[in-house]
Formats: structure tokens, C-alpha cells, sequence
């Protein structure tokens, strides 16, 4: 027969003592199929799997836009509609804008960069648990997931930032040199961002109440990040702590940055570029390294 | 050939070393010359939890819940299933294994952990290379077209995009789904799918392949295809494992047959005579 009947006719097919199934496995170098890559062989794995970020998000957009007849052009609606929400109440009901000049623009400023970070960190945290069947499937290097979301929300931001750009010309804010300047500070949102969706895949992945929770947490941030007020103003007779503690906010500091070049027209205080270089990265090298602790957990249910 | 119904399979490995009429010589089966061992399933026993499975009397309303917290109980949904309980073999090179048991034997979980997606309780298993699952299809979006859906499912299983302009006309060949490979994959028919997912997952190749049901559906002629594909699989030095409900499959494709019982090996061997036996049962 050339079949061996079972592991230990094969492991003693030469007779004598029997050795262990370890011991053969080593003989023939075989190695235990889970083992989590170093960092620097886990970075080069993500990197071979580029294509498959990519074409992950955008089909991912693709597919989520099919079923209504509008499609794609949700992309554009959703931000619009978000701004024309929030104008129409903290701007026209709750009249804010008494103290603030040039307050539509102002508020969707606000609302657009804040809603970058809350989408791709709230989906970051639902990217391993809603995709189980899909790790529990295949190999790859699990920080795609939250990758491919975060492309899939970069995606997204260009529209919006099409629309942010378009209503802030509408209430008469001039073209400066200084919006070379946006995909700066983009870009140091968007790495903020991955960090922070990383670190949060792994609390979804791991703490299965995390999404409930997520929508109070990330409401809760939007109220203390200055989107519909002034901090500055607000805080006046807050003690010194608790006002920087606010203004350090990574959120309040990217919208605070966005205004500058587009709204007041300035070149942002140093004090600016430190707090959002800061928050950049140290969110990626955090967020990156926490997620990377637990790779070969992932999906075990 | 030995039934092992003993506790554990050590007690099993034990009983298999008399001389079992099994062990007599027979034509050989396989075509195939044995190689080194490929992969290595050392006492392996596989633990994983499930959410959500209350009985009738723990209903999850909010109450209860909140009971279970003040009384700081665990959630008594989650339960723990013991699903393979010290398995241990050798496959080699060239092998074709089958795997056959009831529904809720471990035939996929003990699938899973030779791929390395589940973590082992206790045991272990070695390979050598990735094994890979035959399951493109947790990838695959069914509201995508098919041609969107074999480039993702290709860039899914690793591959590169000059391997994917290789690959894109063998895989819609082989699927045989013509020109619906521009339609949505919610309007194929399930036989339809199943091909362009046996397609797409089967175009990489794989020195350990391990396919879960994927022939279930498919024609008559598309399952021949799958068929001749398995068998090259395995001639270009590879090792397959197969889960298959239809047993007929299992005896034409495999050199070999492991008969999973309640998370246990009960047999393991020549594919008609564990198949004879398992049909007895």
C-alpha cells in the first residue's frame, strides 16, 4: 500500500523508537503555521498587498452605492446635506453665528474636516470584526482592513473637499496661496487618521461592545472640537489646563488649520504645525505597533 | 484498518502500530510518488467561542442583561465549542486528502488550523510554505461584476497585477460563464458562482491547497474540470485537502481519506475502504 494508514506508521516508517511528530516536523523543517511577521518583513507584506487595498476600497464603494438609484453621486450629496443640516441649526435656529464672521463657512469647515476623522476611525473600528469570514479565509496581513477603509474615506474626502472648496468660494472667500497648503494638512490628517483607525480596529475587534459605544464617543469629541464655536472665544474663563487640553485636541487642530488657510487667511502659528505634526506621528506609530501586537488574533472568534 | 474510538489519539497511535490487515500491500492507488511530509498535525485540538446561542430560558432582553451584569455573571450566550480534540497525521507531498464526516465533525475548523487561521488550543501544527484555503469567496461582492470580482479576488489571494493580466482570461475560460462575466454576480445563477469562484481561487498556484465544499455545486462537466484541476494541483508536487459532502468526488480525487468523528480521527486511510466504512455507519 502507498498510502501511510495514519501519523504514526509515517512517523515510524523507519522503525525503532518512535519520534515525535515535533521532532520530524523539525527534521524536515516545517514551521508552525501561525507566527506573527517582525515589523519590518510585516511592513513589506502591506506593501505587496497595495493592489489589493486599493481595489478593496474602491469596491467596497462601489458595491455600497449600487443598490440606490442616485449611485455615486451620494458622494457629493451626503457632505451637502450634512452642511445644509448643520447651517440650518446651529447657524439660522440656535444663532450662533452672531459672534463668528463668515459663519456658513466657518461651520462646514468644521463639519468636513471633523467628519473625515469620525468616518475613518469609525469604520476602522468595524473592519476586522465585520470582515471575520474574509480573515478567517484568507492571508494577508490584517492592517489592510483598516487601510482599505481609510482609502475608501480619502476617496470620499475629495468630494467633499470639491464641495467644502465650492461653498466657501460661494460666501465670498477669496483663492489664496495659501491653499497649497490643504493637501499639507490633509495629508497629516489622513496619516493621523490610519493611526488612530489601527488602534481602534483592534479595541473593535477585541471589546465587541465597541460599536455600540463608538457614536457617543466620537459625538461626544465633535462637541468638544470646536466645530460650531470658537474655542478661543468659549474658554475665556475656563482654567489654563482644560483649555489647552482642548486646543490640543487632535480634531480641534486640523479644523483650526483648514480655517486659517481658507477663512482668516493665514500662514498657521507654529504652535499649530507642532500639534498636528505631533498627533500624526505619534497616532501611526502607536496605532500601527498596537494593531500589529495582535495579528495572529485576529478572527480567532 | 484500526477504528480508533479511544479518548485520544494518542491511545489511537498506540493501536495503530499491530498490524492491521490494512497495512497489507495493495495496487497502489496514487500516481503520485510520496514525498516529504508537507504538512504535520501534531495533537491538535481546536477551542473556539460562539456568540449568541441562549437557550429559550436566558432570552437576551435588556433585563436580563443587566441582571447578569449586577450579578456578574458571564454572557451566557457565548459558548465555548471543544471542535477538534487531538487530531494528529502527516500528509506529503503528492498527497490528495479527503475528509469526511457529519455535519459538525471539524472537518472545516481542522481545514482552518492547517491554513493557520485558527489559532490551536493545545497541539500544533507545522507546514511547510502557506497553505492555503480554497475560499475566495469571503473577498467576493456579489453586487460587484464578475470581472471586478476576479480582480479582486485575485489581488486577495496575493497576487501581483502582471500575474492577474496572466491569469484574467484563463480564469473566464475556465468559469465557462462567457459574457455574463459583465454582469453583477447577484444575477448568477448558484451553479454560475460556484464555477467563477472555483476559477478565481484555483488560478494561484498553491503547494498546500485546501478546498472546503467548493465542488458541492457545478454541472456534470464543470465538475470533471475541477476535477482534472485538483489532480494537476497535486502533480505539480503540491498537497490538496478536500471537504466534500459528496463522496463520489472524494473517491475519484483522493489518494487518501480521513474520517473526522465528533472532532476525532476515527479512520484514516485508503479512500475505499474508509469510505466503505463510513457509509456503514
Amino acid at each position: 500500500m502507498s498510502q501511510p494508514d495514519s501519523a504514526v506508521a509515517d512517523a515510524q516508517a523507519g522503525g525503532g523508537a518512535p519520534e515525535s511528530l515535533a521532532a520530524l516536523a523539525a527534521r524536515h523543517g516545517l514551521r508552525r503555521a501561525i507566527a506573527r511577521p517582525s515589523l519590518p518583513a510585516y511592513l513589506r507584506q502591506l506593501w505587496t498587498r497595495r493592489h489589493f487595498i486599493l481595489t478593496y476600497a474602491t469596491s467596497r464603494t462601489v458595491s455600497k452605492y449600487s443598490e440606490s438609484a442616485l449611485g455615486q453621486l451620494w458622494q457629493v450629496l451626503t457632505p451637502l446635506l450634512n452642511a445644509a443640516v448643520y447651517w440650518l441649526m446651529f447657524g439660522v435656529i440656535l444663532g450662533q453665528s452672531k459672534n463668528i464672521e463668515n459663519y456658513p463657512a466657518f461651520l462646514i469647515t468644521g463639519v468636513m474636516v471633523f467628519t473625515f476623522t469620525q468616518r475613518t476611525v469609525t469604520g476602522g473600528a468595524k473592519s476586522v470584526s465585520s470582515n471575520l469570514s474574509l480573515i478567517r479565509a484568507l492571508h494577508f496581513p490584517r492592517a489592510s482592513l483598516p487601510l482599505a477603509y481609510a482609502v475608501q474615506e480619502l476617496q470620499q474626502l475629495a468630494w467633499s473637499m470639491g464641495v467644502l472648496v465650492l461653498l466657501i468660494l460661494v460666501t465670498g472667500e477669496p483663492i489664496t496661496w495659501l491653499w497649497l497648503l490643504i493637501p499639507v494638512t490633509l495629508a497629516l490628517q489622513l496619516v493621523f487618521n490610519i493611526g488612530m483607525s489601527l488602534f481602534m480596529a483592534r479595541v473593535g475587534a477585541f471589546v465587541r461592545d465597541m460599536n455600540q459605544l463608538l457614536p457617543f464617543i466620537t459625538r461626544t469629541w465633535l462637541y468638544a472640537s470646536g466645530v460650531f464655536y470658537s474655542i478661543s472665544e468659549r474658554t475665556d474663563k475656563l482654567p489654563e489646563v482644560l483649555r489647552w487640553a482642548l486646543e490640543f485636541n487632535p480634531a480641534a487642530a486640523y479644523i483650526e488649520f483648514m480655517r486659517d488657510l481658507l477663512i482668516y487667511q493665514r500662514f498657521p502659528e507654529r504652535w499649530a504645525w507642532i500639534t498636528c505634526v505631533f498627533w500624526a506621528v505619534f497616532a501611526l506609530i502607536v496605532g500601527f505597533w498596537y494593531f500589529w501586537r495582535a495579528e495572529e488574533r485576529y478572527g480567532r472568534g | 484498518m484500526a477504528e480508533l474510538t479511544k479518548e485520544s489519539s494518542h491511545v489511537a497511535q498506540e493501536e495503530s502500530q499491530e498490524p492491521k490487515p490494512a497495512k497489507k500491500p495493495k495496487p497502489p492507488k496514487a500516481t503520485v510518488e510520496l514525498g516529504t511530509p508537507t504538512v504535520i498535525v501534531d495533537n491538535l485540538h481546536i477551542v473556539y467561542k460562539v456568540y449568541g446561542a441562549a437557550s429559550d430560558s436566558q432570552k437576551g432582553n435588556a433585563a436580563n442583561a443587566l441582571m447578569r451584569i449586577v450579578r456578574r455573571q458571564g454572557r451566557p450566550q457565548m459558548k465555548e465549542v471543544h471542535a477538534v480534540k487531538g487530531v494528529s497525521f502527516v500528509a506529503r507531498h503528492g498527497e490528495a486528502i479527503g475528509i469526511v464526516g457529519r455535519n459538525g465533525s471539524g472537518k472545516s475548523t481542522l481545514l482552518r488550523a492547517i491554513a493557520g487561521l485558527l489559532p490551536p488550543h493545545k497541539g500544533a501544527v507545522y507546514t511547510d510554505g502557506q497553505p492555503s484555503l480554497l475560499g475566495v469567496n469571503a473577498a467576493l461582492m456579489k453586487e460587484l461584476t464578475g470581472e471586478r470580482n476576479i480582480v479582486l479576488g485575485c489581488y486577495a489571494m496575493g497576487m501581483s497585477p502582471g500575474e492577474l493580466r496572466d491569469k484574467y482570461d484563463e480564469i473566464v475560460d475556465f468559469s465557462g460563464i462567457g459574457e455574463f462575466v459583465q454582469f453583477p454576480m447577484s444575477t448568477y445563477s448558484s451553479g454560475m458562482g460556484a464555477r467563477l469562484r472555483f476559477a478565481i481561487s484555483s488560478a494561484k498556484t498553491h503547494d498546500v491547497l485546501l478546498i472546503d465544499e467548493a465542488l458541492a455545486t457545478g454541472d456534470r462537466e464543470f465538475k470533471k474540470r475541477s476535477q482534472k484541476r485538483i489532480k494537476q494541483m497535486r502533480e505539480s508536487a503540491g498537497t490538496v485537502f478536500l471537504v466534500a459532502h459528496n463522496l463520489d468526488v472524494i473517491e475519484d480525487t483522493c489518494s487518501r481519506v480521513i474520517w473526522l468523528h465528533k472532532g476525532k480521527i476515527k479512520m484514516d486511510g485508503d479512500p475505499t475502504e474508509v469510505l466503505a466504512a463510513y457509509n456503514k455507519a
